[in-house]
């Protein structure tokens, strides 16, 4: 393994870890989904975002937008990674005045550049902050991050085909495809395959890979980055829910878990001895 | 004006058809040429449009600033995302479409996105109220019962071409989103008899009247205005309160003006009589304990029908020629 990918690792390694410790905290969260991103986060977090931690507002910033606001968890682990919020907050979670609500908003955490959640909205905010992004001469790329639910709204696509119109080159969306939401698999929910068919169609470039693959995450960030064509980019990232705890992972229903009281420290010990015997 | 009583056969009122009456003044477009005269000298306006840059007078817009347009498609909740995407990169869009598209199809991209992070957005829609003969599909007869309702949202229901063109401007230099009810096309101008000047959040008393007050907004201002005339020479004396800014509402003018006593207060809207103009001064008045007597000039709580506006207009009650008639026979 090379420096950087270890290097990533461990970050996947510790927002697996900082997302577990806030679930504790409140003792339920979307865990499943927290640990089946911490590849995704590691490498956009600890590799592509041009990032000020000391300045999340910097102009030059690029943008990493939450579609998926449930997922706030694993998102402020990564925001613990990156340096802009510190570790010691992620006591109050979920609590009342507490700068990390259950779902993530705009208006309550540095970094956090939308208040997703009502599911659907990320990809046409996208589309206007590339845009403008655009129209100021700004090179910043837009990041929208959402689940495979969202891709049974039809806003989606909306935004899809209008990020194609305007060969929207600064927009990448990272897709994760955890076949898991409210009601059950996402595939019986509403089938929304041949995933890399649709996108291609709307005149996307498209990567599949496996979001739990990390030296696949980094090539697939890399190329979505430097890709000289003039057309959006989305990277399709199929996930583990709740990756790195076996016995989290084994578990069925697991798009919002229940964890006993007595299971966070041992998914924690189990982490922790996973990550020992590797490095 | 609706001088409807000799015609045969009126046809169905189409999407372009102004309000105006026969002979009446009316300006072209007064929000496109506002919003252009406005840009010239705010770089960070932008225009958005959802297929409807035509029928919403952003076509003038358009064709002045084509660099600063987007065309976002028939794709309504995508226009507001990404006006609000848009507006947290700095620029202040004016997004159009439709007021039945805005408030119904796409409520919750305007609340989530636009509103709850009180983004400079401007969304101006036509069509509001009963402005069109199409039916329900394009008659957004709710649109201010379904937006009251949004925390941080500014709401506009201006009278005319003088309201429009001073209310763009108003729009822009206030920090948040706004909504605002746009008369389009041939829009007539009346308020610039009447000593006027929009003002964001004020309702201006147009004339005084010892027997009654109208409280109005909209066009039903300017049918207000014309009835307040037409009564005047049965020696029946109304006055009218123009209430362009539905949302702040001007709290203290209208508790002043419907408390001063012996006067029977009537607020007329474009409008369903559920949640609109009427209900809410309604509210006010009982929450500050004045009384007076109150009646509402809207349109019925229901789907209505399709066909000729001043055919639809009397019907619905709100005509001049109606609005007379029930005033007639409240004060009697």
């Amino acid at each position: 393994m090379t420096d950087k990918l270890s290097e990533l690792a461990d970050c996947a390694y510790r927002i697996r870890r900082y997302a577990l410790r806030m679930g504790e905290v409140q003792g339920q969260g979307y865990i499943g989904q927290a640990l089946g991103m911490a590849e995704i986060l590691a490498v956009a977090y600890g590799h592509a975002l041009k990032l000020r931690p000391d300045d999340p507002e910097w102009e030059g910033r690029d943008r990493f937008l939450l579609s998926h606001g449930h997922y706030a968890i694993a998102f402020y682990a990564a925001l613990i990674e990156a340096g802009i919020v510190p570790e010691e907050e992620l006591e109050t979670y979920g609590g009342d005045d507490s700068r990390l609500p259950m779902s993530g908003m705009a208006t309550y955490t540095p970094g956090m550049e939308i208040s997703g959640g009502s599911l659907g909205q990320g990809l046409p905010i996208a589309v206007g902050m590339a845009l403008g992004l655009r129209q100021k001469g700004n090179p910043a790329f837009v990041y929208n991050c959402m689940s495979d639910g969202e891709l049974d709204e039809g806003s989606t696509w909306e935004a899809a085909m209008s990020a194609s119109h305007f060969q929207l080159a600064n927009l990448i969306t990272l897709v994760d495809v955890n076949n898991q939401q409210a009601d059950g698999q996402s595939t019986k929910v509403l089938g929304f395959e041949p995933l890399v068919d649709k996108w291609a169609a709307f005149g996307w470039h498209v990567q599949r890979i496996s979001g739990n693959d990390l030296p696949a995450v980094l090539a697939a960030f890399d190329k979505a980055r430097n890709l000289a064509q003039p057309r959006p980019r989305v990277i399709l990232f199929d996930t583990k829910m709740g990756k790195g705890v076996p016995f989290l992972e084994a578990r069925e229903k697991n798009h919002f878990m229940q964890v006993a009281a007595a299971e966070w420290q041992h998914a924690i010990e189990l982490l922790d001895a996973a990550h020992a015997a590797r490095s | 004006m609706s001088t409807v009583a000799t015609k045969p056969r009126l046809k169905t009122s189409a999407m372009i058809a102004s309000i105006a009456g026969e002979g009446q003044r009316t300006r072209p477009a007064p929000f496109g040429n506002a919003l252009v005269a406005l840009a010239q000298h705010r770089p960070e306006i932008v225009g958005m449009s959802a297929d409807l840059a035509k029928y919403t007078d952003m076509h003038i817009f358009a064709q002045a600033f084509p660099e600063r347009f987007f065309q976002m498609g028939m794709a309504e909740q995508l226009l507001m995302g990404a006006a609000g995407g848009m507006a947290k990169e700095g620029y202040i869009p004016f997004a159009t479409t439709y007021a039945v598209f805005a408030a119904r199809r796409a409520y919750d991209f305007i609340h989530q996105v636009i509103a709850e992070e009180n983004l400079n957005v401007k969304i101006a829609c036509a069509l509001p109220g009963l402005t069109t003969g199409y039916g329900p599909s394009h008659q957004a007869t709710e649109d201010l019962a379904i937006f009251r309702g949004m925390p941080n949202l500014t709401i506009i229901d201006p009278c005319d071409a003088v309201d429009v063109e001073q209310a763009v401007p108003a729009m822009a230099a206030h920090n948040g989103p706004v909504y605002m009810r746009l008369p389009r096309g041939q829009v007539p101008v009346v308020l610039d008899e009447y000593n006027y000047t929009f003002e964001l959040g004020k309702a201006q008393l147009l004339r005084d009247g010892k027997d009654a007050l109208i409280i109005s907004s909209g066009f039903m201002t300017m049918r207000a205005l014309e009835t307040v005339e037409k009564l005047r020479s049965d020696s029946v004396d109304v006055g009218v309160l123009h209430v362009p800014t539905i949302k702040p509402l001007d709290e203290e003018t209208i508790v002043r003006e419907a408390g001063r006593s012996g006067r029977l207060v009537i607020v007329a809207e474009n409008h369903s009589i559920v949640g609109g103009l009427g209900e809410a001064v309604a509210g006010v008045l009982l929450r500050a304990g004045v009384t007076p007597p109150f009646r509402q000039i809207a349109l019925p709580d229901a789907f209505l029908d399709a066909g000729a506006l001043p055919t639809l207009h009397d019907k619905y009650g709100i005509s001049t020629v109606a609005m007379i008639q029930s005033i007639k026979g409240w004060l009697n």
